[in-house]
């Protein structure tokens, strides 16, 4: 199997006095395919972890490879290109933006890649119909349920066909229904061959899922799936 | 499935898409977007509406030169203590129309008398018309134009005939000459020949009752008329030196107390005068442009902080910095943009609406269009530098944090 994600000995120290160290040499490894929850009580360190994952900050050493694209030591305008091509993001409050249809919001995950506006819209379409909102394209985000939002935002992350789906705490601001379809949602495109990651400190969610990984105090403290491959890999 | 570092290319935003993603805000804050664009629009309406206006009223000043033209020299005696009688002598007409480059010369003389309808209308209803003798050459002398009928000829300068100006003639009643209305001039009846258009050189005309000088002398005076005012039309280029040489040859004995002067000087210096106003409003257009920038940075600042989330949504995405700054920049620009505009037009509105008011031809300047635009977006761009730079510098993980 081929890593789409891999973590070594990743250190995150925030300044200050002393410095808050939000990761203590983190490795993990998540292949290709993977569905893998990343667990953790709120102060352990999983949205560093996150951010880190999603490339929307840098650790202060250690290395971070996504699909083999060693990111831990790029310029900030190289990591944007990583974020256009290689992540999708699934946000607990969506970040829809509301001035525009759950068409165009699920285009703008293409936005940056510099295809042509039409070609991007029809790809929209496409990824809107795999979520099950063939008959939602043009309304506003605000005319939408929650569950439905979840959605266009969870369309929005696949569109343009990344290494990784990143999604933090998704079924967090849903009700329990909404939250289970969206469950079973993120489930199937798993089973399509996506690489997901969910963040959540939920361990009843993560419990449903193939591979745990607990973080506590910036470590892992523990990880039930795969770890001989993991080690395998570091090594 | 696995993707190398080469297979990544940067990230881009069409040109197309920084349009339509710096309008967004716009388009979803309209009220919003109204009211910060007014600043710009109240400057650059003034800028416009001061340039329009001071260009409509050159414009109509110009053409007013023009009518006249710049090589008609007006000739009086000089009135006024120790400055001689008033009149000049009755041989003046003839010897200016001797000087070289002089091509027209006539003679204009208010006749102390009234014109009627009929005789049975009292001697004190003038309706403000007053009778002038003038010689046949005062139509070619000041640019003149007939609306009806005929001017003077040698014939009929001496008959009882007259030709009004445009506004005694409505003020009688004459429409058409062709009626063969007479209309009743001291105490005998004049048959109207012919009517005057508006007269740009000499206003009082579209008020007059006009006879040739030898019937005046005949039917109204009984004596010989000494000329009030001499009209001079000169070859372009000896305006100066036929000036020069005019006192002297309208009296010879006292060419001191002869008066000549351009009429179109009057006019120049009027055109001078309104431009010092027009520099003191286009300063005070500056002013209100300048207020309204830094209300569209003031907006862009409140933008940027309320919009943190779509910024790190939008890295999240693959924007980079420039992006960002690209976005909030472009967004600056069509906020001032549309308050140029709209301010443009509105110029150009008021323009149009005084300008009309005054019956002046309508011209806004080019420059004021171009350079109003200009400089609407000139500052936007200023008043967006700021906000778009701290929106670019956002760190992604700071504008999600309200997760």
């Amino acid at each position: 199997m081929t890593a789409a994600l891999e973590l070594i000995d990743v250190v995150k120290e925030y300044p200050g006095e002393p410095p808050i160290r939000a990761l203590d040499g983190v490795s993990l490894r998540v292949d290709e395919g993977e569905m893998v929850a990343i667990v953790g009580p709120s102060g352990s360190g999983k949205s560093t972890l996150l951010h880190i994952i999603g490339t929307l900050d840098q650790p202060t050493s250690g290395i971070v490879r996504l699909a083999g694209v060693e990111t831990s030591a790029m310029s900030d305008r190289n990591l944007s290109a990583v974020r256009s091509q290689l992540l999708g993001f699934v946000f607990q409050q969506f970040f829809l933006l509301d001035g525009m249809s759950a068409l165009e919001n699920v285009a703008n995950g293409l936005l940056y890649s510099g295809i042509a506006p039409a070609r991007r819209r029809a790809a929209a379409r496409e990824a809107l119909e795999r979520v099950g909102l063939g008959h939602r394209l043009e309304h506003i985000p605000s005319k939408l349920s929650g569950g439905e939002r979840q959605r266009v935002a969870m369309a929005r992350a696949i569109i343009n066909r990344p290494a990784i789906v990143l999604a933090d705490e998704p079924t967090g601001n849903l009700d329990s229904k909404s939250g289970t379809s969206v469950m079973e949602l993120i489930t199937e495109l798993h089973q399509e061959g996506r690489t997901i990651i969910i963040i959540t400190h939920d361990r009843e969610l993560a419990a449903s899922l193939p591979r745990q990984v607990l973080v506590r105090d910036g470590k892992i403290e523990s990880d039930d799936g795969a770890p001989a491959v993991a080690t395998a890999g570091v090594s | 499935m696995s993707v190398v570092a080469a297979d990544l290319s940067r990230s881009k935003l069409r040109v197309g898409d920084v349009l339509r993603v710096g309008s967004l805000g716009l388009r979803t804050r309209r009220l919003r977007t109204g009211l910060s664009t007014l600043g710009v629009a109240i400057g650059i309406a003034a800028m416009v509406g001061v340039l329009g206006l001071s260009a409509s009223s050159q414009e109509d000043l110009n053409s007013k030169i023009r009518a006249l033209g710049t090589n008609l020299l007006e000739v009086q005696a000089g009135a006024g203590f120790g400055r001689g009688s008033g009149e000049l002598p009755t041989t003046a007409v003839g010897m200016v129309s001797r000087i070289g480059p002089v091509t027209a010369v006539s003679s204009l003389t208010t006749v102390d008398t009234t014109v009627r309808r009929t005789d049975t209308i009292s001697e004190g209803i003038t309706s403000g018309i007053s009778v002038f003798a003038a010689d046949e050459g005062l139509l070619d002398t000041l640019h003149a134009q007939l609306v009806d009928g005929t001017w003077f000829n040698a014939a009929t300068s001496t008959y009882p005939a007259v030709v009004l100006g445009v506004t005694a003639a409505e003020k009688l009643g004459v429409v058409d000459v062709a009626d063969g209305l007479r209309v009743y001039i001291g105490d005998q009846w004049f048959a109207v020949i012919g009517i005057l258009d508006h007269v740009a050189a000499a206003e009082g005309l579209d008020r007059a009752a006009i006879v040739g000088v030898a019937a005046a002398e005949t039917y109204i005076l009984g004596e010989t008329i000494a000329p009030e005012t001499i009209y001079v039309r000169t070859e372009d280029d000896a305006v100066d030196a036929v000036r020069g040489v005019l006192g002297a040859t309208v009296n010879p004995a006292t060419p001191e107390e002869v008066e000549v002067s351009r009429p179109s000087d009057a006019l120049a210096a009027q055109e001078a005068a309104s431009s010092a106003f027009t520099s003191l409003f286009l300063g005070l257009g500056a002013v209100a442009l300048l207020v309204g920038g830094i209300g569209i940075a003031n907006v862009m600042v409140i933008a940027v902080i309320e919009r943190r989330t779509e910024i790190g949504l939008r890295r999240a995405l693959g924007a980079t910095r420039a992006h960002i700054r690209r976005q909030f920049l472009t967004e600056a620009i069509l906020l001032a943009g549309a308050g140029g505009l709209v301010g443009v037009l509105l110029g150009a509105f008021v323009t149009w609406l005084y300008a009309r008011s005054q019956d002046w031809a309508v011209v806004v300047p080019p420059v004021a269009i171009g350079g109003g635009l200009v400089a609407a977006v000139v500052i936007g761009a200023i008043a967006g530098i700021y906000p778009a730079g701290r929106a670019a510098l956002l760190p992604p993980t700071e504008a999600l944090r309200s997760n």
